[in-house]
C-alpha cells in the first residue's frame, strides 16, 4: 500500500508526460472543419474567364473536389502536379481562387497549367469565410449530393490522394 | 528630471492596435461590442491571438464580419454564432462547458481535490505514527534510567 502510494505520483507523471509527447505529434494547425457533412455554403461567384464561374449548388451528381487556391501561395505549386493528376483519374477539381486579383490567378493557371473544370474567383474572401477557410490550399471533398464529407489542410501529397482521398471518393461513387 | 521625463514618455505610450481606423464603426456603442466580441474570437491563422490582436488579413477580415452583423442588428450571441457556425468551437477563446470540454473546465480543480485529499491522508497518517505509544522495554527502559 505504501510503496504504491510512493509510486503512484511517478505513474501520473508518466502518464501527463505520454499526453503531452502524444499532443506534439499533432498539428494545431489542422482544425475540424464545421461543415462536415454538411451542404455547401450558397455561393455564386463570377469566374476568372467570362462565364467560367460556378455556384454552390451546381457541384453536386459525383463525388469532386473543391480546391481552395491563391497564385500567392506558397504551397499551391508544390499541390498542382497531384491535382493534374487527380483530374487525369476523372474525378472533377474545381477551383476556388481566394483573395486573389483575376488576372494574377489567370497568369499563375497559364504558368502551371489548368487542373481545375471551373474556378471561381472569391477575390473578397467571403465565400472562403463560409466555407471556414483557414489558409492555402485547402481541399473539401464533396459527395454526390454536394454534402462536405472532408476537408484536406495544406497541399494534398501522393500518400494523402492514395491512402486517404481516393479510397474516400471510391465510397463516395460506390453511395447511393 | 530626465528619468521623470523619460517615464512620463512610456506612460504615454499605447500599444500598437491591430484594428485599422477604416474599419471602426461610427457608432461607438456597436464599435466597443464589437471590440468585445473580437477579443474574444481566436485568430485562426496565428492561433494564440484573438482576431482584434491580430494583424493576419484572416482576421482583418473577420473583424469586418463581425461588424456588418452588428450593423445588421444582431445580438452579441447571434454574431459569435455566425463565426462558429463556421470555424467551430475552436474559435472561441473561452470554450463552453459542454462535456467534451468538461475535462479542461474540471480538471484542475479535480487535480486540487485529488492533491488535497493525499496531503490531507499523509499527514493525518504521519501524525497517527508520531503519538505511537512506548512499547514494554522502552517503558522499562524509561523506568530504569528515571530511577537513577
Amino acid at each position: 500500500m505504501k510503496r504504491l502510494l510512493f509510486i503512484a505520483p511517478v505513474i501520473a507523471f508518466v502518464a501527463l508526460v505520454g499526453v503531452f509527447g502524444y499532443g506534439l505529434t499533432q498539428d494545431p494547425k489542422k482544425l475540424p472543419s464545421a461543415l462536415i457533412d454538411r451542404p455547401l455554403p450558397a455561393f455564386d461567384l463570377p469566374g476568372i474567364t467570362p462565364g467560367g464561374g460556378f455556384a454552390s449548388a451546381s457541384l453536386k451528381g459525383e463525388p469532386m473536389l473543391l480546391n481552395v487556391f491563391a497564385s500567392w501561395c506558397a504551397a499551391c505549386p508544390q499541390e498542382h502536379p497531384m491535382l493534374t493528376r487527380i483530374s487525369g483519374e476523372g474525378v472533377p477539381v474545381y477551383g476556388l481562387a481566394w483573395k486573389d486579383k483575376p488576372q494574377d490567378t489567370r497568369d499563375w493557371i497559364e504558368r502551371f497549367g489548368n487542373p481545375y473544370r471551373r474556378i471561381a474567383a472569391d477575390e473578397a474572401g467571403r465565400t472562403a469565410i463560409d466555407l471556414g477557410v483557414t489558409g492555402v490550399p485547402e481541399t473539401f471533398i464533396l459527395d454526390k449530393k454536394g454534402r462536405v464529407r472532408f476537408k484536406q489542410i495544406g497541399p494534398i501529397s501522393p500518400e494523402d490522394w492514395d491512402g486517404t482521398l481516393k479510397p474516400l471518393i471510391a465510397r463516395l461513387r460506390a453511395e447511393a | 528630471m530626465r528619468h521623470v521625463v523619460l517615464t512620463a514618455l512610456l506612460l504615454l505610450a499605447s500599444p500598437l492596435l491591430a484594428v485599422q481606423p477604416d474599419e471602426m464603426l461610427s457608432d461607438p456603442g456597436l464599435e466597443a461590442r464589437a471590440r468585445a466580441i473580437s477579443r474574444d474570437l481566436r485568430c485562426v491563422v496565428c492561433q494564440n491571438q484573438s482576431i482584434d490582436d491580430s494583424d493576419a488579413p484572416l482576421a482583418k477580415d473577420l473583424r469586418i464580419v463581425v461588424r456588418e452583423q452588428l450593423k445588421l442588428g444582431h445580438s452579441d450571441a447571434e454574431t459569435m454564432d455566425y463565426v462558429v457556425s463556421r470555424y467551430g468551437h475552436f474559435v472561441l477563446l473561452k470554450p463552453p462547458v459542454e462535456p467534451a470540454t468538461w475535462a479542461l473546465w474540471l480538471g484542475p480543480f479535480a487535480v486540487i481535490a485529488f492533491g488535497g485529499l493525499a496531503l490531507a491522508f499523509w499527514s493525518r497518517r504521519r501524525t497517527a505514527a508520531e503519538v505511537q505509544p512506548l512499547s514494554d522495554i522502552e517503558a522499562a527502559e524509561l523506568a530504569a534510567l528515571s530511577d537513577r
